[in-house]
């Protein structure tokens, strides 16, 4: 693919790109488009889908601060709700703009506070020990399969208080989700055409009366009876955490377990130090950045970086290529455990910024924690296999070999 | 520009420049304060910015929003009456001179 500039501007200083960042080949190896991206200018065009892109740091955090210009309630995918009807019924929160979502981002904050996390730790850390426990007994696995997978499932589902049943439609319904925020590709198209059990299964699994007393949906639900959201809207909050809660961690902590294998210096770090734990998850986000990008629409003609843009366009926001932008961040291609990670904007940032990344820290840090002080090396015994979807990066498998410490 | 100074919880103090109209975990972070992790860059989400406020400072401090009351419940380090979380500090001259004490632990 190439990322040359066309010589034509749109006339308002803005620098038209042929790419598409939603493409096979772009997924495979997306960085020297972000560089591309980044370089072009603050603000491009990218003509294959017509929308307005950011991909250098100060001019993300700018669109991902400024909710009253760039809206989220017309969709944080390509399709615009104002012009097209939206696949599923809108997200409450996500797809919601102040004040409306200033009261459910509450409700789900408070679910999903410090509080809570200092609640479930002891239970995420065994489970991280125990998912430990049968690897050591493996030695040679997937570690997508039966790592970044297995853990979150084996803690998640039961933290939010699902029943055991059906529960292997939780990650198809996730990609499903993901892959709508994209243009209609052939990964969108075909992810909405074989939607319908999933969405069957999650919206069931959303009624009050199927989650289990004390889990974060139950928890949701009693929001209703405090009179904070309706009983109409509860369901599509417990969707949120259904939606975003368990693909999103599998992502991250695959990239972790990657990172970990791929810079055995920076595991070696990690073993002589296992309290870095927490921040070599954080800087796995940083450096893959499982969630790469999410879009917003404008409410009215603005002016950004010199750029004009006109009401009602769609912009396209690289959080990845923000997240080593050189601009903002030193050897921003190294994966470096000890690096301030704080400002980072893999979990977003502003007030959609992402409400369950405690969730995300707590299962990051036991998992990467336990794998410190138990394993003495990780070696990548096979070729990865990437997973592609238009939102998430990720692997689909990745083949190694532990030996314990 | 307002200067404000870190007491880590070994006794150390650190003098820490800020910008006008910058948070107190901004200006910390930027100078490479260690104590101060602002998980979540400052959006008041994650409570690893907290901060033990000086007495002689609490009252000059703007109030606390709920959010922000609820996360405090919330911080690895005990919680006491003159707890704030750094990023919700806004910094102006009128602040020079501030004087936050670190917690033992922000995780």
């Amino acid at each position: 693919m190439t990322a040359t500039a066309s010589s034509a501007y749109a006339g308002n200083g803005v620098p038209h790109l042929r790419v598409d960042p939603f493409a096979m080949d772009f997924f495979a190896d997306p960085f020297p488009t972000h560089e591309a991206l980044r370089e072009a200018g603050p603000v491009v065009y990218l003509d294959t889908w017509n929308v307005y892109g950011v991909a250098r740091y100060a001019e993300v955090y700018a669109v991902l601060n400024d909710p009253a210009t760039f809206c989220s309630s017309r969709g944080v995918g390509l399709s615009d709700f104002a012009r097209e009807k939206p696949w599923r019924p809108p997200s409450l929160i996500l797809e919601a703009d102040p004040p409306a979502h200033s009261r459910t981002r509450a409700v789900l904050s408070r679910v999903l506070s410090p509080t809570v996390m200092k609640q479930v730790r002891d239970r995420f850390a065994a489970a991280a020990e125990a998912r430990v426990d049968a690897l050591l007994e493996k030695r040679s696995f997937d570690a997508i399969e039966d790592l970044a997978e297995a853990y979150p499932l084996s803690i998640f589902p039961d933290a939010l208080g699902l029943k055991p049943e059906g529960r292997e439609h939780l990650l198809p319904y996730a990609s499903l989700v993901f892959n709508a925020f994209g243009p209609p590709n052939v990964l969108r198209q075909e992810a909405i055409e074989r939607s319908a059990p999933h969405q069957a299964y999650i919206s069931e699994q959303c009624q009050r009366e199927n989650l289990t007393p004390g889990g974060f949906g139950a928890c949701i639900h009693a929001r209703v009876d405090e009179g904070e959201i309706t009983a109409a809207e509860a369901p599509l909050l417990v969707r949120s955490l259904l939606s975003a809660g368990l693909d999103t961690t599998v992502n991250g902590i695959g990239a972790a377990v990657y990172c970990l294998a791929r810079f055995p210096d920076q595991f070696a770090k990690l073993r002589g130090d296992p309290t870095l734990a927490r921040n070599a998850f954080e800087e796995a986000v940083r450096f893959e950045s499982p969630v790469q990008t999410f879009f917003r629409t404008t409410t009215r003609e603005v002016e950004l970086s010199g750029a004009r843009i006109p009401e009602g366009e769609k912009v396209l926001m690289f959080l990845a290529a923000a997240n080593r932008d050189p601009r903002r961040w030193d050897q921003p291609d190294s994966y470096d455990i000890t690096r301030r990670t704080s400002g980072h904007v893999g979990f977003g940032s502003g007030i959609h910024m992402c409400v369950g990344q405690l969730v995300a820290r707590l299962e990051g840090e036991v998992m990467l924690s336990a794998l410190a002080r138990r394993i003495a090396t990780i070696e990548i015994t096979g070729e990865p296999k990437r997973r592609f979807n238009n939102t998430l990066r990720g692997l689909d498998s990745l083949p190694v070999t532990i030996t314990p410490a | 520009m307002p200067a404000i100074t870190f007491i880590h919880s070994n006794g150390q103090s650190e003098r820490v420049e800020a910008s006008e109209g910058e948070s107190a975990m901004l200006a910390a972070t930027r100078s490479g304060l260690d104590g101060i992790l602002a998980e979540c860059g400052g959006n008041a989400m994650c409570a690893t910015c907290h901060v033990y406020v000086d007495e002689a400072w609490l009252e000059r401090l703007p109030a606390m929003e709920d959010g922000e009351d609820a996360l405090l419940d919330g911080t690895a380090a005990e919680r006491r009456a003159n707890s704030r979380l750094s990023c919700q500090i806004k910094l102006s001259g009128e602040f020079d001179g501030l004087v936050l004490r670190l917690p033992e632990r922000q995780v």
